[in-house]
């Protein structure tokens, strides 16, 4: 541990009894004070655009188009979102009551659960980041971020931007590598939510068994995309930008929701395959030295890893297209390879990368059988305009959500949870969905003095019998008879 | 929720028994209806031979056993072969090979079961009345109540409303996506563990898997063996009248329950305490399954003055003593009180628990027993303590023989005794004394959040402040343990109290996966998606995702000025 390091861990047991005093001063749970918060976030983005597309070209090489998309719109949008639904979301829910327990009134209030740790990943740093902390905020909780230590000018863009926009009392960015988060893991939480690796996820999991603290995995798995032998060329051209625009376009391929590998049946692939190629040279030139609108892989470590899964002789052999690296810029071209060994490591392991392995199959409803012997991943993508084909795949496979058409989008829509399930996760987030991960459903049920029923209290007798199996039958008129004495 | 000792196994006898008699279902689910004789024997022998001690059961477990043996020849040398990790694992696989026909997944299969279970609750409701009489002396009254009744209302509510609950929830998608529609699908899991208590055995070893099953999946249930008589009848009727390829049980105690968490599963559903809440959730950890804990901790009731004492001090007596002798999660573990209204609240206690349970509570029918001895020497610990023996106010008889305290008041006991740092789980009240009735609310949130909290006031003020100030599972006003009976209600702790929740149909969201669908057409295509990239695209994009069709026309005009 460095210095540095050793500092900000002492700093962390008095950021954090900071953090529970201004929860405990109630001030978090105002409406007024997560909205201003909320805004104070679009503040932040709609002021520093410039900073954070310079910090995204320097830690990931993303275009601004990109980062825009995938990053800045993703936050306004979830705020703005948020801005304009907290107030119904903490209203509390009506809940019916059996008859029995008349006059009596029953709620679901949300209430917030206190300290939350937010572990954010390097691929997406800053949406990531604050797409979970928005979902803190509009529960009413304190905050600590700890952004990736991977993306180190997001990380500290967010932790200089976010105490001078936000309620630094009640919201701090922790940064710093495994030592702190081994540090911020021994504390207790009231909410851990990570977003990362399998293997980091149990390390997360395990340290809060000890404290009890629920938690969120957003992790991720081999999303596949099932192509059908589409009929009319324009779809198939369309499914094609698509494909293309989401394996390469959202960081180089290195994204959780990102696609894995392509499903098509035999005589399909060849024509996908030379539009993929046409494709990828529209949107990103040809040659690696001259590649644009790409991002670079994130580090040396995760590029050998790549460079690795190309290198199995078996796996070289099946390339297709592209398949150059630049070492100096980290930078891997987009890679299409045909039928890879299936027991390569490129298609057992989340490839999180640049490399689009096609498999084939004689037939596409094969491609049910081939999804489920793997694990769980976190989306299955399908182009099909077969409705009983529709229906079969989101009957017979498991997967954290489905897109029927498009590629990962579903990811801005927030009427729909996001989450993994399985390997790739569990818990979920977006729009309502991350306020209540953030809540707690807190039941209330007020009752009044009158009336009494003698039949709850002991002694008891064959009558109090009688009349409570009555009562759990919602037998009213048996009830009545019971009480004039007409029912033996 | 209950503090299950899980190293408390003292039942050496009907644990390797308890696998045998497992077995015993299966077999007699693969003969048939030719078993059935067999098993009226067994129903006979068990209800007959079952009185309230631990001796008996295992002497029912014997009988069992017997008739095992001239059924069918499965015993020989397995009889004393513990279920180990390699058992675990076969009956896993077996279980997801038959959650992978997808059998479980047909509405048809989970309203047979739901309605095989119910149709057992009214078959068998005196065998299991007989059985908890034997693990806990709980009165028959009780027992209908809170175990069978309970159980029941979750069945026939879950049959009315399953078909809905199946149903996928359409939701609205987004302008950023248009054209798309969007739907949420509710998924099983797969294959869920459920580990149960032993306060009310049958209630919480069932009601989860009644959730377990409406969501499809496919369920081991592991009964505590602390109330093995209960655990043995579930054994039994679950093989009897469930589908033994898609519904286990396991008995046992800590090497079995062990075993089982080796194994990965979909999901975990423990019901128990904090200590063993922990373990759980370390072994889940490692196969990254999701847990579902439904513990305990210290619940509150604060008594305000302004109230009909009488109704009052009632539903404080039947939600304490009447809930299984105090020992249930739910149960009131402390009352909060002003100075002034103490001794008229404890007057008004001893003159209604001598009307329930007369003078001579220690022999009441109406009570219940405390669970095993390991309880008994930690409950009178908790009574011997120096700080807190001198502040018994009524009560306070013990009769070690049969493991039974009789209902006892203490009357401001110090904060740090040990009867006011640990769940009591048993039939002792403390009252503390505030000198304002709103100071109670900051004594219950300096400490660990409980799973309810409860309030008894006319105050309109008073409730306003609770709701709002009192963190806890659930809270309730006016009365005592009735929101457990509210199936639109989520049941469920927060914090040391547990996390998730179950119930109607918060049983079925725990056990499903809530699949995010989305459906696009090809048409509807913005080409600022794709790259190359460029100022106009930008443009559109930012328009876009903020939703505005104005910015979104402005853009695609090039009016946009940004």
């Amino acid at each position: 541990m460095s210095t540095m390091e050793l500092e900000a861990a002492v700093g962390v047991g008095q950021s954090l009894d900071e953090l529970r005093q201004t929860f405990r001063s109630r001030r978090t749970r105002s409406v007024e004070w997560r909205k201003a918060q909320l805004r104070a976030i679009l503040k932040l983005i709609s002021d520093n655009e410039d900073h954070i597309f310079a910090a995204l070209q320097q830690d990931l090489g993303k275009h601004p188009v990109e980062t825009y998309r995938d990053e800045i719109g993703v936050v306004v949008k979830s705020a703005n979102h948020a801005l304009s639904c907290v107030e119904k979301w903490m209203a509390p829910k009506k809940g019916q009551v059996p008859l029995l327990l008349f006059p009596s009134k029953g709620e679901v209030l949300p209430e917030p659960l206190g300290l939350i740790l937010i572990f954010a990943s390097w691929n997406f740093p800053i949406s990531l980041a604050l797409d979970p902390v928005i979902g803190a905020i509009s529960a009413g909780n304190t905050v600590v971020l700890k952004p990736s230590e991977l993306a180190p000018a997001c990380s500290s863009f967010l932790a200089k931007s976010i105490p001078s926009y936000l309620d630094s009392k009640a919201i701090k960015v922790i940064e710093g590598g495994p030592a702190i988060s081994e540090k911020l893991l021994q504390q207790k939480w009231d909410k851990i939510f990570f977003t990362g690796g399998r293997r980091v996820g149990r390390i997360v999991m395990s340290a809060a068994a000890k404290h009890l603290t629920p938690v969120t995995l957003e992790l991720g798995g081999k999303c596949p995309v099932i192509l059908d032998s589409l009929s009319d060329p324009s779809d198939i051209k369309v499914a094609v930008k698509r494909i293309a625009g989401g394996k390469w376009g959202p960081c180089s391929g290195q994204a959780c929701i990102g696609i894995d590998y392509v499903l098509v049946e035999d005589n399909f692939a060849s024509t996908l395959i030379e539009l993929l190629k046409k494709t990828i040279k529209r949107f990103y030139g040809e040659n690696v030295k001259n590649l644009k609108n790409l991002s670079r892989i994130v580090n040396r470590q995760h590029f050998d890893r790549l460079r690795n899964l190309l290198e199995d002789p078996k796996v070289a052999a099946s390339i297709v297209h592209g398949g150059s690296l630049d070492e100096n810029n980290l930078i891997i071209e987009p890679t299409i390879l045909l039928d890879p060994p299936l027991d390569a490591e490129i298609m057992t392991e989340e490839i999180f990368g640049p490399l689009l392995p096609i498999i084939t199959l004689n037939n596409i409803q094969e491609s049910i059988e081939f999804i489920d012997s793997r694990p769980k991943p976190l989306v299955i993508y399908a182009f099909t305009k077969d409705e009983t084909f529709k229906k079969q795949i989101l009957t017979e496979t498991s997967s954290g959500s489905v897109v029927f058409n498009d590629v990962l989008i579903q990811f801005l829509c927030d009427s729909l949870p996001f989450g993994g399930v399985g390997p790739s996760g569990f818990g979920r987030y977006h729009g309502k969905y991350s306020f209540d991960t953030f809540s707690h459903e807190k039941a209330v049920l007020q009752r009044s003095f009158f009336p009494e029923l003698e039949a709850r209290y002991p002694p008891w007798n064959d009558f109090k019998m009688q009349f409570i199996r009555l009562g759990y039958r919602f037998n009213y008129l048996g009830l009545l008879l019971l009480f004039f004495g007409l029912k033996r | 929720m209950l503090p299950t000792l899980f190293n408390e196994n003292k039942c050496r006898v009907g644990v390797g028994v308890g696998i045998q008699n497992q077995k015993f279902s299966i077999s007699i689910a693969g003969v048939g209806g030719s078993s059935t004789p067999v098993q009226k024997k067994a129903e006979e022998s068990n209800t007959t031979t079952l009185t309230p001690s631990l001796l008996s059961s295992s002497v029912a477990f014997l009988t069992l056993l017997e008739v095992v043996r001239t059924t069918a020849s499965i015993m020989g040398s397995e009889a004393q072969k513990v279920f180990d990790a390699k058992d675990a694992s076969s009956m896993l696989m077996e279980l997801r090979g038959t959650f992978e026909t997808g059998k479980t997944k047909s509405y048809e299969w989970r309203v047979s079961q739901l309605k095989s279970m119910l149709k057992m609750t009214e078959d068998c409701e005196k065998e299991i009345v007989d059985a908890l009489h034997s693990d806990l002396s709980k009165s028959e009254l009780e027992s209908f109540v809170y175990e069978i009744a309970m159980l029941r209302s979750s069945l026939t509510l879950t049959l009315k409303e399953l078909n809905r609950w199946m149903m996928s929830e359409k939701v609205k998608s987004t302008i950023t996506t248009f054209p798309s529609s969007a739907e949420i699908v509710s998924e099983p899991l797969g294959v869920v563990l459920v580990i149960s208590a032993w306060n009310y055995p049958f209630l919480l070893s069932l009601d989860p898997v009644v959730g377990a099953i409406a969501a499809g999946n496919a369920v081991v249930l592991k009964p505590s063996e602390i109330a093995p008589a209960t655990s043995s009848v579930l054994a039994k009727v679950l093989g009897e009248y469930m589908d033994s390829s898609a519904i286990k049980v396991v008995e046992g105690a800590v090497p079995e329950t062990s075993a089982l968490l080796e194994q990965k599963w979909d999901k975990i559903c423990y019901t128990g305490n904090g200590r063993v809440g922990r373990i759980i959730l370390a072994a889940a950890a490692k196969h990254l399954t999701p847990v579902l804990l439904e513990l305990g901790g210290k619940c509150p009731v604060v008594v305000d003055s302004d109230i009909n004492i009488k109704v009052t001090t009632r539903r404080i007596i039947v939600g304490k003593w009447g809930c299984n002798n105090g020992q249930a999660c739910i149960a009131p573990d402390h009352i909060i009180t002003t100075k002034d209204y103490a001794p008229k609240l404890v007057d008004a206690l001893k003159l209604e628990l001598e009307k329930f349970y007369g003078k001579d509570p220690l022999n009441s029918e109406d009570l219940s027993r405390v669970v095993n001895s390991n309880h008994f020497s930690r409950l009178t610990k908790l009574l011997d303590d120096d700080k807190v023996s001198g502040k018994i106010v009524h009560g306070g008889q013990r009769d070690k023989t049969n493991l039974r305290i009789a209902p006892t008041i203490l009357l401001d006991v110090p904060e740090d005794s040990r009867i006011m740092s640990e769940e009591i789980f048993g039939p002792l009240l403390p009252i503390l004394t505030v000198d304002k009735i709103e100071d109670s609310f900051h004594m219950i949130n300096s400490k660990e959040k409980p799973l309810a909290a409860y309030l008894f006031t006319n105050k309109k003020k008073l409730k306003e402040q609770f709701v709002r100030n009192v963190c806890a599972g659930g809270l309730l006003i006016n009365d005592i343990a009735l929101h457990l009976a509210v199936p639109t209600l989520p049941f469920g702790g927060v914090g040391e109290s547990g996390m998730g929740s179950y119930h109607g149909k918060f049983s079925f969201d725990a056990f499903s996966h809530k699949k995010a669908v989305l459906y696009r057409s090809f048409a509807g295509d913005a080409p600022a998606r794709y790259p190359p990239y460029s100022p106009g695209k930008l443009r559109l994009l930012k328009a876009l995702l903020s939703g505005s069709i104005f910015g979104i026309i402005r853009a695609l005009l090039g009016w946009s000025k940004a």
